[in-house]
């Protein structure tokens, strides 16, 4: 049994489900595609457009930015997967490796990302004893450098140096640089390094006097004299001076004219081969034959 | 007469708009629900037949996209009565549907249920200069209807060609080309309270939303339930409803008589709840739960509980039986049915070919209905059902929606009215410049 006076619960309020005018109003505004796409693209597009300009706008700003991003790079690049700690030389003598280190000067360790390997290449490349080389990054931290050295074949001897020459005519070294394990052919005169192919050629086919070789000399520019450890000079012509000396060889092995008291041998003209005999040869030649002939040196 | 024609075009210019746009709402204001649906017109060209496939009672070519049906406020036999109420209810409808439709619609197209229709049959009939029947011609013959006095305050609603006849051969649906002398012509007028016109105008316009076109419930929900051997053969449509009970009657694909029985569902629950000494919501829900119009001995042992939270321990533990409840619907349901049968008899209904009598609406539910409607409006009689459209969802399938669905049809495929023809030249004013122009138009 309750009081009369017992306080009922509120009814609840009848809910009513219409939308506002401006609920509905809005509504219809959201639901319009040219709106929608205004407030989903435009104005956020706006708003980055214009913060994007007020932030390129202050210089301050930018430096910052800038910096930051030098910053990040350089904290990327310090990681220590792209370190490299230790650089390897394959195929060089310890003389050129040691060159090698000199010419790149690398302090490690280094960021892989400042050094330029091409650059690299390039700089080892202009070393002289250097025909070509590889420059890698491997895993690890290791740079590798294969280098193919230039092989020393004839030693060439100018008025201010004795060098060594590759096959190419190309410098490798100063002679003293180099322990050469076994003696070279000596060639010596102006532009004898850019026939260094003939120069060979010459030697080879004057093996059977290799011993008695003392060297080639390039003269004028367009010739070569061979030079016998006992001063004989073989003058060999411009054209063909490998089939001029093999004719004089020929000549040594039916006569041995290399044997006799001759100071020269003048193949300049090859039909023509003119000898020049030592002074006192050429006077027991008068002698035997009853003429005489003066000196010409005393008469002009 | 010429301001009616003005606002019927304008409403035709908005629904081609709306067509152009591809997106109309469909507004049903009912004194029990106010149904909103959303249509999309993917092809405003319209359908075009390929072999075999027709029309599909010209609902091909639009699709339901939103549905939402709320509960009506501030109507009162299909009448707004309260237009704040009213507003708001539209408001919600209108809401819900966009938003199932997330889309936006601007045009609508809506439904008068009540307002007092009065049907009209008009004649005309002119003598052809020409011989052949020119579109102008049927301009003229449509113009030279008689209008009678439709009274203080009325306004038309619908006028539709429904017959053209051509010296003595009659029954032709398209007169143009036809030779002969005579031309005339049997109009249908509908006309409607216009007081209810202004109101909804003035709802809708609250609502920022354009009218795009004005019905008549009991012609669409025709439309929508008569299949379409009945609109051809004769048939009428009773559209039990919540605060009216619309009458349409259709013959050869036209409507000829409209009329409002201006009592409904709403009527039979004031009824429970006057009886029983229930609230309203609950004697609706006992109405839609238990109801009935046709007792047997069953419903005397089926006790219904009339719970209630009054305090008062003896009105909160009443119980009544099923057969009670019966009792109580039964007269109003017969009075409404009496009430059509009136309607129909006073409109010449027994004459017409066929007596097929189609029931929907919301209060066609009603178990038993059929076989009491049989019984008042003659044997003919079943229920209908709205045709089915692209999209609708199930919730709106049912006879309760027949008018919306009738509306979304008209929406797509509208009756030829009067005011889809040009005005005759000698209709304008004399001195008029439209006058000159129209005539060099038509002669040249």
């Amino acid at each position: 049994m309750q009081p009369l006076n017992a306080t009922r619960p509120a009814q609840p309020q009848s809910y009513d489900p219409s939308p506002s005018i401006w609920s509905y109003r809005f509504q219809r505004l959201w639901l319009t595609p040219f709106f929608r796409r205004l407030i989903s693209l435009g104005v956020p597009a706006f708003f980055m457009i214009l913060s994007l300009g007020w932030f390129i706008s202050d210089d301050e700003q930018m430096q910052g930015l800038t910096e930051s991003v030098a910053e990040m790079r350089r904290e990327i690049e310090g990681r220590p997967e792209f370190l490299l700690n230790v650089m390897g030389i394959e195929g060089a003598s310890p003389a050129l490796s040691e060159t090698i280190r000199t010419v790149l000067s690398i302090d490690f360790p280094i960021s892989s990302f400042d050094l330029e390997l091409v650059e690299v290449k390039a700089r080892i490349e202009d070393i002289p004893a250097v025909l070509s080389a590889e420059v890698r990054v491997l895993s690890g931290g290791y740079l590798s450098v294969v280098v193919a050295e230039r092989d020393p074949v004839v030693v060439w001897q100018r008025r201010d140096a004795i060098v060594l020459l590759d096959q190419t005519g190309a410098f490798v070294a100063d002679i003293f640089e180099r322990d050469l394990s076994a003696p070279l052919p000596m060639i010596a005169g102006e532009g004898a390094d850019l026939v260094v192919d003939e120069a060979l050629a010459l030697i080879a086919s004057a093996a059977p006097i290799s011993d008695r070789l003392q060297g080639l000399v390039r003269m004028g520019e367009r010739r070569w004299d061979v030079v016998m450890t006992d001063g004989l000079r073989i003058l060999l012509p411009e054209a063909n001076p490998v089939r001029t000396l093999d004719r004089v060889l020929a000549l040594h092995d039916v006569q041995d004219v290399l044997d006799r008291d001759v100071l020269r041998i003048d193949m300049r003209h090859p039909e023509r081969p003119t000898l020049q005999l030592t002074p006192d040869a050429l006077t027991e030649l008068h002698r035997m034959r009853g003429t005489f002939i003066s000196n010409g040196d005393q008469n002009g | 007469m010429s301001m009616l024609y003005q606002s019927q075009r304008a409403m035709r210019a908005k629904r081609q708009e709306a067509m152009r746009r591809g997106v109309m709402a469909i507004l049903d204001i009912g004194s029990h629900k106010i149904s909103c649906l959303v249509l999309r017109f993917d092809d405003p060209e319209g359908f075009r037949a390929a072999e075999g496939v027709g029309a599909m009672a010209g609902q091909s070519n639009f699709r339901v996209i939103g549905a939402a049906t709320t509960r009506s406020r501030g109507v009162k036999f299909g009448e707004i009565d309260a237009m704040q109420e009213t507003e708001r209810a539209i408001r919600t409808a209108v809401q819900a549907a966009q938003k199932m439709a997330n889309t936006r619609v601007d045009h609508v197209i809506a439904s008068l249920a009540g307002a007092r229709p009065r049907s009209y049959g008009l004649v005309g009939e002119v003598s052809l200069q020409t011989g052949t029947v020119s579109e102008d011609d049927v301009a003229r013959v449509l113009a030279a209807c008689d209008v009678p006095d439709l009274g203080e305050g009325r306004e038309v609603l619908h006028a539709q060609p429904v017959n053209f006849a051509l010296d003595h051969r009659t029954g032709l649906a398209d007169p143009r080309s036809h030779v002969g002398n005579n031309l005339s012509v049997d109009m249908h007028l509908l006309s409607v309270e216009q007081h209810a016109i202004e109101a909804l105008l003035h709802c809708i316009k609250r609502c920022d939303l354009e009218l795009a076109g004005l019905a008549s419930s009991p012609y669409v929900s025709g439309v929508s339930s008569l299949v379409e051997d009945e609109q051809e053969l004769g048939a009428a449509c009773v559209d039990l409803g919540g605060g009216t009970t619309g009458i349409s009657v259709f013959i050869k694909k036209h409507m000829i008589f409209a009329d409002t029985v201006r009592m409904g569902g709403d009527h039979v629950t004031s009824d429970i709840s006057q009886a029983l000494q229930i609230p309203t919501s609950a004697a609706e829900r006992i109405k839609t739960r238990f109801g009935g119009v046709v007792a047997t001995g069953m419903d005397d042992r089926e006790m219904i509980e009339l719970e209630a939270d009054t305090g008062d321990w003896h009105h909160d533990r009443r119980r009544v039986s099923r057969a009670e409840l019966i009792g109580v619907m039964r007269p109003r349901v017969e009075e409404i049915l009496e009430e059509v049968r009136a309607r129909l008899d006073a409109a010449g209904f027994e004459h017409l070919p066929s007596q097929r009598i189609v029931l929907t609406g919301g209060g066609s539910q009603v178990p038993g209905l059929d076989g009491l409607a049989s019984k008042i409006l003659g044997n003919q009689v079943r229920l209908g059902r709205p045709l089915r459209v692209q999209g609708l969802p199930q919730s709106a399938c049912g006879p309760a929606f027949s008018a919306c669905v009738g509306l979304s049809l008209f929406a797509a495929y509208p009756q030829d009215e009067w005011w889809d023809f040009d005005v005759p030249a000698d209709r304008y004013p004399a001195r008029s410049l439209k006058r000159a122009v129209k005539w060099f138009k038509d002669n040249w």
